[in-house]
């Protein structure tokens, strides 16, 4: 299967400070969704922002290949690789209630997408982001399109995310833990809704986020993360079955279970942690940082 | 999904329409002082020194609010006053905020070594006392309407910087500006389109307040004797002058000095009120 996100030994670092990323190396498949999970603070979503060049500007990549399409994006000059990632990527936030600009009205938010990169017309786009907006289920998409962010709930707001991101057609859209914000009820809509909306286009989706549980409803493959490392890349079927390693077997373990509400839950062992922690130092040792 | 609030006018609060009022009759005053001043600002009669007011014994006809103790009235002189007072707050306030909310929103915005160089450089800038700052610029630059401005916006484009700074560092984390580089805009295109019409309502409210300063900073200047010149009408020479006769003439002092007072405080109450009425989230 061809992947169209390659990603292979990434570093990052904060500018003269503790390693973030750990020669991280994914693959996300056309068309495919792959889940990336880890406790917070891990690095995933440092990934998201590497691969998209949002990363905060005390952090450094040091290393490594971003292979978007076929391109290593790492190689190209800034503009260029602005303008590609534009073109083909998308991203899905975690916090719709910041993810829209407070001092404009949503219409233009979503169409000025489809102006930037595909060069559309106005009324083209505007037509379009309508479509867009029933497709994402949301009720009266013209007054929604004059509507300010601050007039609409959360979960509005992320499906607005939503249809914008898909808008111009991406090949691969980043998620970085979309359902996080928002109450138990309405993350079930929207999971179901990235659902759709990923199969339907045939997009490939990186879907960063800490719940297991989300993973297994919405993922094709999988990578888990600690410290910065990726400590188990798999598919979906396999991981939930045959989890290799200490640290995914122990995460596993304590993701609590529908089936039995009484039961207590059972938190990650001090000793897995201190043999991932190891593992972690011993890599460092190796890569010499 | 709640209401679109958005589309429903809300009514002017009692805030503005004071503020905004007073404002309206000093600016109509400034424009038409040659034409409703009852008497010439300059011309000096002793013989008519320190009369009262008109509602005060021994007034003398046709000088409402009185004379100094050179004869002068002065009504006719805080009209004219607000000419200069206007003049100085619109061109000082206006050139203070261009300079200083560019700088703090670059330096909020690009941060790294942009943000270096202009906050170290605020904060050196900030050490110098402003007053003092503004006198020895004067001394050197000479008296005079441009010196007076000069003085302003040089002491003063650190105030907007700061606060600036502050806000577009705040917007800049939002995830909103992060989607629009995604989507391929430029760095600058993006403070441009994404930031500025997020800090604009802190701006308006900045630039009416430092108007009021300006208006603040020229009588403080008028009162040290550093300001226009002696015998054009400024409301802070006038409370200089004022100041020595208050015993004999009060109302050489009172006067000018409601007016300043009532200005200065229009002109915040009236950034406030427009920073309500502007920013999207209160409205």
């Amino acid at each position: 299967m061809k992947s169209y996100l390659s990603i292979r030994n990434l570093n990052v670092r904060v500018k003269n400070g503790p390693v973030i990323l750990r020669s991280v190396s994914l693959d996300v498949a056309a068309g495919q969704v792959h889940g990336l999970v880890g406790e917070s603070g891990a690095g995933k979503s440092m990934i998201g922002k590497a691969v998209l060049g949002t990363l905060p500007r005390a952090l450094e990549v040091t290393g490594g290949e971003i292979w978007l399409d076929g391109t290593d994006l790492l190689t190209l000059p800034p503009a260029e690789r602005r303008r590609r990632i534009g073109a083909t990527a998308a991203l899905i936030p975690q916090d719709p209630l910041t993810a829209l600009n407070p001092s404009k009205r949503i219409g233009p938010q979503i169409t000025r997408r489809l102006v930037d990169i595909l060069g559309w017309t106005k009324a083209e786009a505007q037509a379009r982001a309508l479509e867009l907006l029933d497709e994402v289920h949301i009720p009266d998409p013209v007054r929604v399109m004059r509507s300010y962010p601050h007039e609409l709930s959360g979960g509005m707001r992320q499906r607005i995310l939503i249809a914008s991101a898909f808008a111009a057609e991406p090949k691969l859209i980043i998620a970085d833990e979309p359902t996080t914000a928002l109450d138990v009820t309405v993350q079930k809509q929207i999971l179901r809704l990235i659902n759709e909306m990923q199969t339907r286009h045939g997009t490939a989706l990186l879907f960063v986020t800490h719940d297991l549980g989300v993973v297994s409803k919405v993922c094709d493959t999988l990578s888990v993360l600690y410290a910065g490392k990726v400590v188990e890349d798999a598919r979906m079927h396999r991981f939930f079955m045959r989890p290799i390693h200490p640290y995914s077997r122990a995460l596993l373990a304590a993701t609590p279970t529908y089936t039995d509400p009484t039961g207590s839950l059972t938190p990650v062992p001090e000793t897995v942690i201190s043999a991932v922690e190891e593992e972690v130092r011993l890599h460092d040792v190796r890569a010499g940082q | 999904m709640r209401d679109a609030r958005g589309d429903v006018k809300r009514p002017i609060g009692l805030r503005l329409w004071l503020s905004g009022g007073w404002l309206t009759l000093l600016v109509l005053a400034a424009v038409s002082a040659p034409l409703i001043a009852p008497k010439d600002p300059l011309m000096q009669d002793l013989f008519l020194g320190r009369m009262p007011p008109f509602w005060m014994a021994g007034a003398e006809p046709g000088y409402l609010l009185g004379t100094d103790s050179l004869g002068r009235d002065v009504l006719s002189r805080i009209l004219y006053g607000a000419r200069l007072a206007l003049i100085v707050a619109l061109v000082a306030g206006t050139l203070t905020c261009i300079i200083g909310a560019t700088l703090g929103l670059m330096a909020g915005y690009y941060r790294g070594w942009t943000d270096r160089v202009i906050s170290r450089f605020v904060d050196i800038w900030m050490a110098f006392p402003p007053v003092l700052f503004a006198i020895l610029l004067i001394a050197v630059l000479g008296p005079g309407l441009m010196s007076i401005i000069i003085a302003i916006v040089v002491i003063d484009w650190t105030r907007f910087a700061r606060v600036i700074r502050a806000e577009a560092m705040s917007q800049g984390a939002m995830d909103y500006v992060a989607s629009a580089q995604v989507a391929g805009r430029t760095r600058f295109g993006t403070m441009l389109t994404e930031i500025l019409p997020n800090v604009l309502p802190t701006i308006v409210a900045l630039l009416t307040l430092e108007m009021g300063i300006a208006v603040i900073v020229e009588a403080i200047l008028s009162f040290v004797n550093l300001s226009i010149s002696t015998d054009s009408p400024t409301w802070g020479g006038m409370i200089a002058e004022g100041r020595t006769s208050v015993h004999q003439a009060w109302w050489v002092l009172v006067f000018p000095l409601i007016t300043l007072f009532l200005t200065v405080l229009s002109f915040s109450q009236l950034g406030e009120g427009l920073k309500d009425r502007f920013d999207p989230v209160l409205r």
